[in-house]
C-alpha cells in the first residue's frame, strides 16, 4: 500500500516536472524543474532498491550537471523569449511524433513477461546478505573493472574537452610571466653612473 | 492498481521518453532545453535499466545504469562547452544559426 502510494505520487511529480521542464518559459526554472525530476527519479530508485544509483544520481545530477546548466543558463546574455517565438507551430508534429512513439513503446511494455529460464541466465545475481553498495562495488571492480576504468576516461576526455574548448587566450590582459622575471639580470635595468662630487649630473 | 509491477515502472520511462522527445519538438530553437530533453530520455533509460534489474534481481542493469550516466555527464559537460564557445563567437545559441556553422 505505502509502495503504491509512494511510486504515484513520484511517478506524478517526475511526469509533471518534466512535463514544466520543456514547456517553461524561462530557462532557470526548466533547470529547477529538471532538478526536482531528477530527485523524484531518485527516490524511485530507492523504491527499487537501487540505493547506490540513487544517490549518485543526486550527487552527479544535482550536484553538477544541473549546476552546470544553471550556470550556463546565467551567463549566456540571451533573449530567450525570441527563442521561443514560433514554437507552437511545431506542436502538432511534435505531438504526433510522441504519441505514436508512446503507443509504441507502452504496447511492447505491457504485452509481455519474463520467460522462465530467464532466472537461469541471470549475469550477476543479488547476493544474498550485502547491502546494495556492497554488492555493487564488488561487481564494479571484478567483472567490470574494464568497463568502469573505460567510464572514467570518458571522463577525463571530457574535462580535457570541456577545458580546451572554454579556455581562450586574452591579449589585452598582463599576465605575470615567471620565467622572464627570473632571466632578468641587475646589467638589464641598472645603470650605474660615476658622479663626480660637486658638479651635478 | 495498488500492486507495483514492473510495467509501471516501463509505462513510467515510456512517458518520460516521450516527453524527451516531445521537448526537442517544443524547443527546437534552443539548444539549452534540447540539451535537458535528451537528458530526460537518458533518465527514461535509467529507470528502465534499474527496474529490469530489480525485477530480474540482476546487478547487471545497475552497474549499466551507472555508465550510461557517466556518458550523460561527459555529454552535458561537452555539449554546454560547445555551446558556451558558440554564444561567444556568434552572440546567438538558436539552432538555424548553429546549421549555417562553417570551418
Amino acid at each position: 500500500m505505502f509502495e503504491a502510494l509512494a511510486f504515484y505520487v513520484f511517478a506524478g511529480v517526475l511526469v509533471a516536472s518534466a512535463l514544466m521542464v520543456i514547456t517553461a518559459r524561462n530557462p532557470v526554472h526548466s533547470v529547477l524543474f529538471l532538478i526536482l525530476a531528477f530527485f523524484n527519479a531518485a527516490g524511485l530508485f530507492v523504491l527499487l532498491g537501487a540505493e547506490f544509483i540513487a544517490m549518485i544520481l543526486v550527487i552527479v545530477y544535482v550536484g553538477a550537471v544541473a549546476v552546470l546548466f544553471l550556470f550556463v543558463v546565467m551567463m549566456l546574455d540571451i533573449s530567450f523569449a525570441d527563442l521561443r517565438k514560433g514554437a507552437m507551430q511545431y506542436v502538432p508534429v511534435g505531438l504526433i511524433a510522441g504519441g505514436i512513439l508512446l503507443l509504441e513503446l507502452i504496447s511492447i511494455f505491457t504485452a509481455w513477461q519474463f520467460s522462465p529460464e530467464v532466472a537461469k541466465n541471470l549475469t550477476s545475481p543479488v547476493p544474498e546478505g550485502v547491502s546494495n553498495t556492497v554488492a555493487l562495488g564488488r561487481l564494479i571492480y571484478t567483472d567490470y573493472v574494464f568497463v568502469f576504468q573505460a567510464s572514467g576516461f570518458v571522463l577525463l576526455v571530457a574535462m580535457i574537452g570541456a577545458i580546451v574548448l572554454t579556455h581562450r587566450q586574452r591579449p589585452d590582459v598582463r599576465r605575470q610571466k615567471v620565467s622572464v622575471q627570473n632571466a632578468r639580470r641587475p646589467g638589464d635595468v641598472l645603470d650605474i653612473q660615476k658622479i663626480s662630487s660637486n658638479s651635478g649630473v | 492498481m495498488l500492486d507495483i509491477g514492473l510495467s509501471h515502472y516501463l509505462s513510467l520511462a515510456a512517458i518520460l521518453f516521450t516527453l524527451g522527445v516531445f521537448g526537442i519538438f517544443l524547443n527546437r530553437k534552443n539548444v539549452i532545453i534540447i540539451l535537458m530533453s535528451i537528458e530526460l530520455m537518458l533518465l527514461a533509460v535509467n529507470i528502465n535499466l534499474v527496474s529490469f534489474s530489480s525485477f530480474l534481481n540482476d546487478l547487471a542493469g545497475q552497474v549499466f545504469a551507472m555508465f550510461v550516466l557517466t556518458v550523460a555527464a561527459a555529454e552535458a559537460a561537452i555539449g554546454l562547452a560547445i555551446l558556451v564557445i558558440f554564444f561567444r563567437n556568434r552572440g546567438s545559441i538558436a539552432v538555424e544559426d548553429i546549421s549555417t556553422l562553417k570551418g
